[in-house]
């Protein structure tokens, strides 16, 4: 079905997160924290980084003072939604001893309900391509899937594109088409609000608004094309699946390697990296707990079977990385892993560029 | 996902740091699975480890794991006496295609503790022996005191419907047997080689000596099966360790017919 956009000012912004707040949701959003905008608990507008901004580039992050005081006037920072979905360190059981042996117990899954305020459309393609790992396969992830149902996401159509950005070139923003309860598209001190479900077009009708018109929907438009026209990054994404796994050998491996500190740092902010560990703690009652973590295939462990492991070189590892993220991914998943929101650029402490990598494969 | 309690009914020590558990689950449930398959073998307070079933599948009250003491859970595991209970997830993996070869010659190439992802398939075979030509076990191993379920291998040396060629690297002086590679065992063994199929399980360098072997004999990659390890920790595809380019091991193998994964087998450190 179809809904019918309408304008909410700052009262309006308020209201939402208060009705969400009102309806049980953990609302969560971004916020200013550390000289980042990070992804945390939102009590009211206020919380919101009115009047900041961001520049990035290929190992570089700083928060910057706007002219005006917009509240998504930045592009993604550190954190994705993945940190609340697929958390990066979960219990997943306990074991006791007792006269059969042992004793197991699942943890039980959290109650609560998230509410997303300030999603990016590369984050949508983030959280899809992610239901796709976790709740499509032959598996699900009962984790995840306890996490994820009942969640309401209010997008943001991003106002502004980073220096490290390139969702545009990988057909995932900016703009927020799918996948979404309400998107927002920001302008000075008002919002055009979009329906995508019938949850958000509910949760609408209980804001102080007034009808969009032509004229406001036709400048969200705009608001959009700008943002598609200043990519601050391009990846020429046609054809990158056979591309890289043609070239298996390439040089380009040798000499990426001898830069990547194979730190993870980008599989940590990567919105779609999913690998994870477990370990066991014994403590001194006698009883054990198995906790799952965030792994990242760049450690040496992540391979690691009797013997040795099985991708020694970092060579080996940015190479399983970015072939997985590119390439692989669509033959296990029927879609790229990479939604273009350039955090492994920013985030990489030597700065190495996935789109200007791609580049050297294709260039021979 | 929660690891299921058995109890270690019996311990056999098969060879110098390989033993086999048979374990029985506290609630006396059978253990349905099919030859090929793995658990995650959990002992409490230590870890948690794939291993290949190695029972007979038929005999679903009793599960049965062969373990080599190679890092610390499995030497942990060593030290565990009939009596103590550890945590099984299972079965996971894609089984021996053991029906898509029915009316073909088979033969098993493997060595040492290879022989254990195999044994359960062999005996399978031999419960259907009839559905099947020839049947021949190509077995290697370092020494004659390397030679793993020996009471199953003399039985089946003892059978007029199958022939085992075992083989041993070195032996004393005045041993009687065969000595040598599994190469020269393979190229003993008397198959239809245009149309058997093999199931080969070794290290990933000695698997390809045996493909090329097998291929010289007319053996074509398609009617090659294997079975791979990697690192396992959640076992259903979601933890990532497993991969090898497309394929997560734990779910879309460990069993692979060799033309669909010798692209990536061959790439070094992929």
């Amino acid at each position: 079905m179809s809904y019918h956009p309408s304008m909410i000012g700052l009262d309006g912004l308020a209201a939402l997160i208060e009705a969400l707040s009102v309806d049980g949701f953990r609302v969560l959003g971004p916020t200013v924290r550390d000289d980042a905008i990070v992804y945390d608990d939102i009590a009211g507008v206020d919380d919101l980084p009115a009047g900041w901004t961001d520049e990035q580039d290929g190992g570089r992050y700083r928060l910057k003072r706007r002219d005006d005081s917009a509240l998504f006037g930045y592009a993604v920072g550190p954190h994705a939604w993945k940190r609340f979905l697929h958390p990066p360190l979960l219990r997943l059981w306990r074991a006791e001893p007792d006269s059969a042996g042992m004793k197991l117990t699942a943890a039980p899954e959290p109650e609560e309900r998230f509410a997303f305020l300030g999603v990016r459309s590369c984050e949508l393609h983030a959280i899809a391509i992610q239901d796709k790992v976790f709740l499509q396969g032959p598996y699900v992830d009962p984790h995840y899937k306890a996490r994820r149902e009942g969640a309401f996401l209010v997008a943001v159509n991003c106002g502004t594109a980073g220096g490290t950005c390139f969702c545009a070139s990988m057909n995932t923003g900016p703009r927020a088409t799918a996948g979404f309860d309400l998107t927002l598209t920001e302008f000075t001190g008002e919002f055009l609000v979009e329906p995508g479900s019938d949850a958000g077009a509910a949760l609408l009708a209980r804001l102080p608004q007034r009808a969009a018109t032509e004229a406001d929907i036709e400048r969200a438009r705009a608001v959009s094309e700008r943002t598609a026209a200043s990519m601050g990054r391009h990846m020429q994404a046609d054809g990158v699946h056979d591309l890289l796994l043609d070239n298996l050998e390439h040089k380009r491996w040798d000499d990426v390697a001898a830069r990547c500190l194979s730190c993870g740092n980008c599989t940590q902010v990567c919105p779609t990296c999913f690998c994870t560990a477990v370990s066991d703690v014994n403590d001194l009652s006698g009883a054990t707990e198995r906790t799952r973590r965030w792994d990242s295939c760049f450690s040496v462990d992540f391979s690691y079977i009797h013997g040795g492991s099985v991708r020694p070189s970092p060579r080996s590892r940015y190479r399983q990385w970015m072939t997985h993220k590119l390439a692989s991914w669509v033959d296990q998943f029927g879609t790229s892993g990479c939604v273009g929101c350039g955090r492994c650029i920013t985030w990489c402490p030597v700065g190495i560029d996935i789109t200007e990598e791609v580049r050297a494969i294709r260039g021979g | 996902m929660v690891p299921v309690p058995f109890r270690i009914a019996k311990v056999i020590r098969e060879i110098p740091g390989v033993y086999t558990w048979h374990l029985k689950s506290l609630d006396g449930k059978p253990f349905v699975y099919r030859p090929g398959q793995f658990n995650m073998v959990y002992q409490f307070g230590v870890g948690e480890i794939p291993v290949s079933i190695s029972g007979d599948c038929r005999e679903p009250d009793t599960l049965v794991h062969t373990i080599r003491a190679v890092g610390p859970v499995t030497n942990a595991m060593q030290q565990l006496r009939a009596g103590a209970v550890v945590g099984i997830r299972g079965p996971f993996g894609r089984p021996w295609p053991i029906d898509e070869v029915v009316g073909s010659d088979l033969i098993f190439v493997t060595s040492t503790i290879g022989l254990a992802p195999l044994r359960g398939l062999i005996h399978e075979v031999l419960h259907r022996r009839e559905d099947f030509g020839k049947v021949v076990v190509c077995y290697g191993t370092r020494g004659i005191d390397d030679i793993m379920y020996e009471a199953d291998l003399h039985k089946w040396r003892a059978r007029f419907d199958m022939h085992v060629h075992l083989t041993v690297h070195s032996a004393p002086s005045g041993y009687r047997g065969r000595v040598g590679g599994v190469v020269a065992a393979i190229r003993a063994a008397q198959v239809d080689w245009p149309s058997a199929q093999a199931f080969v399980c070794r290290s990933e360098t000695l698997t390809r000596q045996a493909v090329d072997t097998l291929a010289g004999l007319g053996v074509t990659k398609d009617r090659v099966w294997v079975t791979l390890e990697r690192n396992m920790q959640c076992a259903i595809g979601l933890c990532g360790h497993c991969q090898i380019g497309p394929t997560f091991v734990c779910k879309d193998g460990p069993v692979y017919r060799y033309d669909q994964i010798e692209p990536l087998y061959s790439v070094r450190e992929f």
